[in-house]
């Protein structure tokens, strides 16, 4: 991994980014406008699979923030990717970073796990069949991820040479 | 004992204020605590990535670019509530981070320009409550609100991101003290 971030440290598009001081804090506040994107939309379809806010079904508001779910992911990826490969040795060593990575390929599959049963099973979701208690599990479990995303975002910037 | 310090205030603005609110016990300890901070801002990262994510939904039906056909009061009565909620552990978080160095914060741009336009989006939210919002019995419905509340949206939206801006900019640009 050092090697790794070695390597990309000294390649012409890293030291470009680093060179243009305005770019890092730009990337970083877009990649916090998509986490907000993300973390609201999975905070407001689990808050209606827990019960509130039932004015739509669990599935209409799966649908209603479903794809700014996934746009949001892009954008964070994007965002992401450019600012590991300006400050490789920033991220890629790095204890918070290399747990950042983890909790995402977990929420990445927890969050598919309830789109794919959403569309096979839609009563379960609905809270009119059994099902339910695994149902909002589930969802509390996907927020709970992406909360601890963010958080370990935010702590790579103070888990340096640990 | 209370009229000294408050007199001392009063002749030389803020900065006394701010020198005695960086040696209470609370700015020491976020300060020299090697978790504290951290902990202070990843919270405040999560708190105000709702905020803005939630009072999006809002502003988005205001300007027409979202959830058109729902009622407006239906949008605010679910989602507004866990806004508020989430504003104010950011606001929390915020203070408790501004307590750390208050001197630093206070003379630093980004600050200063952030709160500026959190300030400028209270008022949009007080016209929009006060003013505004009092004819929504005839635009609740309506896929196309009237030019002052879509205004107020987006006029919401353009502040939020200028704070998430000026937020990340702070921690570019501030020198500790």
């Amino acid at each position: 991994m050092a090697a790794l971030a070695q390597w990309l440290d000294a390649t012409a598009f890293s030291q470009a980014v680093r060179r243009a001081a305005w770019l890092i804090p730009l990337l970083q506040s877009v990649h916090i406008l998509a986490i907000a994107a993300v973390l609201s939309s999975v905070a407001m379809i689990g808050l209606r699979i827990a019960g509130f806010g039932r004015s739509q079904t669990v599935a209409a508001t799966a649908g209603r923030f479903a794809p700014w779910l996934w746009i949001g992911l892009i954008v964070l990826a994007m965002t992401g990717t450019v600012l590991i490969a300006a400050e490789p040795k920033r991220s890629l060593p790095n204890a918070a970073f290399q747990l950042k990575m983890l909790l995402l390929v977990l929420a990445v599959a927890s969050a598919t796990t309830m789109a794919v049963s959403l569309r096979k099973h839609p009563l379960a979701w609905e809270g009119n069949r059994c099902g339910g208690a695994a149902a909002r599990a589930l969802a509390a479990l996907t927020l709970a991820l992406w909360c601890a995303i963010a958080i370990a975002g935010r702590w790579i910037a103070y888990a340096q040479d640990t | 004992m209370v009229v000294a310090p408050l007199a001392a205030i009063a002749l030389s603005g803020p900065t006394a204020l701010l020198d005695m609110l960086s040696t209470t016990q609370l700015s020491v300890f976020i300060r020299e605590s090697a978790w504290a901070f951290p902990t202070i801002e990843s919270t405040h990262v999560v708190a105000l990535a709702l905020v803005i994510g939630t009072i999006a939904i809002i502003d988005l039906r205001l300007v027409g670019w979202a959830s058109r056909h729902r009622p407006y009061i239906e949008i605010s009565g679910e989602v507004l509530p866990w806004t508020w909620a989430a504003f104010a552990v950011a606001a929390l978080s915020g203070f408790l981070m501004f307590t750390s160095q208050p001197v630093a914060y206070w003379a630093n741009l980004a600050f200063r320009l952030k709160i500026a336009l959190l300030l400028i989006a209270g008022a949009n939210v007080l016209i929009f409550h006060l003013l505004t919002c009092r004819s929504v019995a005839r635009w609740n419905h309506a896929p196309s609100v009237p030019l002052p509340a879509r205004l107020a949206g987006m006029l919401s939206l353009l502040l939020w991101i200028a704070v998430v801006f000026l937020g990340r900019w702070i921690g570019f640009t501030m020198t500790p003290v």
